[in-house]
């Protein structure tokens, strides 16, 4: 044991604590880089490697934390086997995944699921009370657990930092949990944050655990292959070894070993961070199919070497030697400095991959059902007005640096004691309370709000009583008189021995209560309690997750008095414009209209609340959308299939209902065609009369002129003015058969292109001094992001400027604001640039929305500057052939138009895209 | 609109995936009863763990190679049985939705 002692000391020179800093600083810019390259790749389009099911299989694994890197061989090394029993509960859950977890998935992504508050919130009628609860047992669950992984960093460094591993004290550890504390408050934010996105993923996060989850495994298999070859002499005299070791401590307890097992399965179904990474990152169902075996054999290969560690470590080590901390102690006291940095890298892995998942899923939870509901409640004008999404990305913010905050304050409260260790089953039993309200919930459609509430509060009052409070310890948060004598001194209520059952282990006693009274009375309340209908619809959806047709009939809105404009200025406000314009642009396609404003049919506010609950939550969603619609409703069919059971004869009402809405809608998209119709009929005569008119006066000056210039004799001065006059009505009539010309060849697609490539900013820049010309006099601002505009086109330059100039001489006419202002943004999108002109005047009214790209059509004479309202009608047509199109955006506050085109113009395709255009 | 009646036999095909998920139900139960049997094993003080942690770590290598059988054929998307089963479902009132029937 002296020679063990020297080496060690000899060591202390060779491993810097300076080094390891650096390597633990180099590791995290790594991470950073790596998290980077995934969103990067994630924004391209280009997920490939991303959506794999091996990613999927690695981010599971944040289920192995601190807790199992340093905690399992100390675990192994007090009570031998039964800490398996903490991986086999898992086991049983993945390889019967059919059960429970493909349900879970398909739920998830159904509903756009954000956090497992919000799948309870919205299963139990997106009920608000409920997501607090949840969050609220979540959040009380989850610190000490965030303290331990912080505890076991600090502990790692002061491994390295002490001269001998015996003593863990650190000089300033305070200041190293900070440090590391701050750093995973940053990662978090910088890419937990990054974006609303309408099914809160995090792909550079997903990747980054990924890589952590390999670090971590290659790290315990390094030292465990070192311990068993290197100083156990090979597997089959491990088990000897094993085999020779008779320690009390170490036989199995039958009733901790079977609760364990029950335990740990409850807590890979319900613990946040779990959840977090199986439902809401999962991009494929399918990936879950290869995860139900390939995580249990990643935990297999986790566990496989924690037995040898421990029984060696307990050989060689010293008595007094922390058992949490021999896999780092283990190889320095052997010399192996290497092998105990890479163990280092692989706890720290550990510890901080659990803290940002946790934390991501923590702050979603605490925004969403607890901030955001207290906002709108205190605000609810903001329902309406203002950018919600800087609100919600602050509030999002603010909640990951309070949860990392408690878990810091937590951790020197408890002055980073040994009742940390076992905190971490604490966690399991009291997160493990949401169960019967989930597993109640997706199996059983009587499953009442009532019910949920009673049974959470009561298990979670029940777990704090017998387990949480007392694990601080006798006299630290419970007096040591309660836990003689029972609260209030009944004896029946000793929160170790409740009702007088004295002989259970403390842990089980706990489970059983906690879990039989919660079951209990999620049960009785559901039973007694009457659901309202959105729970009811909210249950059958839930329970029949693969019924395809129960699906179809969902909770939907009726026919209120928001219009589709309201309900796309709300969603721009929460998704952000270009997701909303192109969601609202695919429902509108779904229904077969053209533009981007869609009939509001149940079936589209139902989609657009599932698209907001993914941004806000189910609850807050619901609330939103009610806030614009007037009331929550649910539509007559689904209370009538609610109401009775035997809803076979509604139901075909039901489908006469649908079809007879369906023929409204036809009806009524008939009556637009044929309203269009008509305006064309009428622009035709009116283009004819409008030509011979166009055609006529220019004509009759060049001829009034020309008659006075043939009598002769006139002042040359007049003779010079005369001649100007007749030339600029020629040049007049020639720029308007030009622009016949034009169209005509336009619209025939015989037009010859000429490809080259251009930037977007050359082309912005010779369309704006181009269009200057018009109106000169006007002031007019232009606002242009130059870095978003450095975007090279394949496409035909100069027809494209000329859109452009159309576009911008346009609002240097017709806007009317006092300071004119043209926002030209710029963005790149699948293969298409997008180039937005958005000026400040007063847009163009609905009605006349459908005709400005028509020829001939001027909406006013105001202001009319020249030109025989071609224009749009040309640029239109340019733009098919371009193989793009330029559009009217509605909900701008003023004008704007959206022209697209394609990055590369294959100019096949342009002529294709004309023919359908045609067809 | 009553459903049509579920017909009495079914495919052949359509048959052997049905029992497949039977079998992938009744793994974890397989699971837990293999985990749970060395609590009968008696007295251990004479011995060490030696022996169980051999067997704990066999069975959950066999229960992980039986999921891995399993799993390519629950995950294959049900395209020709799929698409009339709604009508191969009992004719469950909505009692229990039925989505899992055999």
């Amino acid at each position: 044991m002296h020679s063990c002692r020297r080496q060690v000391a000899s060591l202390g020179a060779k491993m810097p604590f300076n080094l390891l800093v650096l390597a633990c600083l180099a590791y995290v810019a790594f991470l950073f880089l790596v998290a980077f390259a995934g969103e990067r790749r994630a924004a391209m389009g280009a997920m490939g490697f991303l959506r794999s099911p091996v990613v999927y299989t690695l981010s599971l694994s944040i289920y192995c934390t601190a807790w199992t890197f340093y905690g399992a061989v100390g675990y192994a090394a007090r009570s031998g086997l039964e800490f398996l029993t903490i991986y086999l509960g898992p086991t049983l859950v993945f390889i019967g995944w059919w059960w429970v977890l493909r349900k879970l998935v398909r739920i998830g992504r159904q509903q756009r699921v954000t956090s497992i508050a919000d799948l309870i919130s919205s299963r139990y009628g997106k009920s608000n009370i409920l997501g607090i609860l949840v969050t609220v047992i979540a959040v009380v669950a989850a610190t000490p657990y965030i303290a331990l992984q912080l505890q076991s960093v600090t502990q790692s460094f002061g491994v390295f930092a002490s001269e001998t591993p015996e003593n863990w004290a650190l000089p300033n550890h305070d200041a190293t949990v900070f440090w590391v504390a701050a750093g995973l408050a940053l990662f978090t934010i910088v890419f937990g944050t990054r974006n609303l996105d309408a099914k809160e993923q995090h792909h550079g996060i997903v990747i980054a655990i990924a890589v952590e989850a390999v670090v971590k495994l290659v790290a315990l298999l390094a030292v465990g292959i070192f311990v068993v070859w290197g100083l156990g002499g090979g597997p089959v005299a491990m088990i000897g070894r094993i085999e020779t070791i008779a320690n009390p401590a170490w036989m199995i307890q039958p009733t901790r070993w079977a609760g364990l097992i029950f335990l740990s399965a409850a807590a890979v179904i319900s613990l946040p961070r779990m959840f977090q990474v199986m439902v809401v990152e999962n991009v494929e169902e399918d990936h879950l199919a290869r995860a139900s075996w390939a995580f249990p054999l990643y935990l297999v290969l986790m566990n496989i070497f924690i037995l040898p560690i421990a029984v060696v470590g307990l050989e060689l080590m010293p008595a007094g030697a922390n058992p949490d901390m021999l896999v780092l102690t283990l190889p320095l006291s052997q010399g192996q400095g290497g092998l105990a940095m890479l163990a280092f890298l692989g706890g720290f892995s550990s510890a901080t991959s659990m803290v940002i998942v946790e934390t991501i899923a923590l702050a979603t939870m605490v925004s969403n059902h607890i901030v955001m509901p207290v906002w709108l409640w205190l605000r609810p004008d903001t329902a309406r007005t203002g950018d919600l999404r800087g609100g919600i990305l602050l509030s999002r913010r603010l909640s990951i640096m309070a949860v990392l905050a408690l878990g810091v304050a937590y951790f020197k409260m408890s002055g980073g004691s040994n009742a940390l260790a076992a905190i971490g089953l604490v966690a399991f039993a009291g997160m493990a309370q949401v169960l019967p309200a989930i597993l109640g919930g997706i199996f059983w459609r009587g499953g009442t709000k009532l019910g949920a509430v009673l049974g959470l509060s009561i298990g979670f009052v029940v777990w704090a009583y017998t387990l949480f409070l007392p694990s601080f310890g006798e006299g630290a948060m419970l007096s040591a008189e309660i836990f003689r004598n029972g609260l209030f001194g009944i004896g029946w209520l000793r929160p170790q021995a409740l009702f007088g059952t004295e002989g259970m282990d403390p842990l089980i006693h706990a489970l059983f209560w906690s879990f039989s009274l919660n079951t209990a009375a999620y049960a009785l309340g559901s039973l007694l309690s009457f659901p309202d209908p959105v729970e009811r619809v909210q249950g059958v959806s839930f329970v029949n997750a693969f019924d395809e047709e129960s699906q179809a009939e969902r909770l939907g809105w009726t026919h209120g008095q928001a219009e589709p404009e309201a309900l796309l200025n709300m969603a721009q406000r929460i998704l952000g414009d270009d997701a909303a314009l192109s969601f609202f642009e695919t429902e509108t396609a779904a229904q077969g209209k053209a533009g981007y404003l869609p009939d509001l049919t149940p079936a589209f506010l139902a989609a657009l609340e599932r698209r907001l609950a993914g941004s806000v939550g189910a609850a807050t969603a619901h609330a939103m959308i009610s806030q614009l619609f007037g009331r929550a409703t649910v539509t007559v069919e689904d209370l009538m299939a609610v109401a009775t059971e035997a809803a076979q004869i509604m139901e075909y009402s039901a489908q006469l209902e649908s079809q007879r809405s369906e023929l409204t809608r036809t009806a009524r998209q008939l009556r637009e065609v044929n309203e269009k119709l008509t305006q064309i009929s009428a622009q035709k005569d009116a283009f004819l009369s409008q030509i011979s008119h166009e055609l006529r006066t220019p004509m009759t000056s060049i001829r009034a002129f020309s008659e006075i210039l043939t009598e002769g004799d006139l002042p040359p001065k007049m003779v010079a003015d005369y001649g100007q006059i007749i030339h600029a009505e020629a040049q007049r009539l020639t720029r308007l058969l030009d622009d016949l010309l034009d169209i005509s060849v336009l619209e025939n697609g015989s037009v010859q292109l000429n490809l080259g490539l251009a930037s977007i900013t050359d082309m912005i820049e010779r369309a704006l001094v181009a269009a200057s010309q018009t109106r000169p006099e006007r002031r007019f601002e232009v606002q242009r992001d130059p870095t978003r505009e450095a975007i090279f086109v394949r496409t035909d330059p100069d027809r494209l400027v000329q859109v452009f100039i159309n576009l911008i001489s346009n609002a240097r006419k017709y806007c009317d604001a006092e300071a004119p202002r043209l926002r030209i943004s710029v963005r790149q999108k699948g293969g298409r640039v997008m180039v937005d002109f958005i000026d400040n005047g007063s847009g163009i009214p609905k009605e006349a929305q459908g005709l400005i790209f028509e020829k001939f059509a001027r909406l006013s004479d105001e202001s009319r500057a020249g030109g025989a309202g071609l224009g749009l009608a040309i640029c239109r047509e340019i733009m098919a052939n371009l193989g793009g199109t330029v559009a009217y955006l509605p909900g701008q506050k003023g004008a704007a138009f959206r022209v697209s085109v394609p990055l590369r113009l294959d100019p096949a395709a342009g002529v294709a895209a004309k023919e359908t255009l045609r067809v | 609109m009553r459903r049509p009646r579920p017909p009495l036999f079914l495919a052949r095909a359509v048959y052997r995936r049905r029992r497949l998920r039977d079998a992938a139900r009744l793994l974890p139960v397989l699971g837990l009863f293999l985990l749970l049997l060395p609590l009968m094993w008696g007295d251990p003080s004479g011995k060490g763990a030696g022996q169980s942690v051999v067997y704990v770590f066999v069975v959950w290598v066999v229960l992980i190679a039986l999921a891995a059988y399993l799993a390519p054929g629950l995950a294959r998307p049900e395209s020709d049985g799929e698409a009339g089963r709604d009508a191969q479902l009992p004719p469950s009132g909505g009692k229990s939705g039925g989505q899992d029937a055999l």
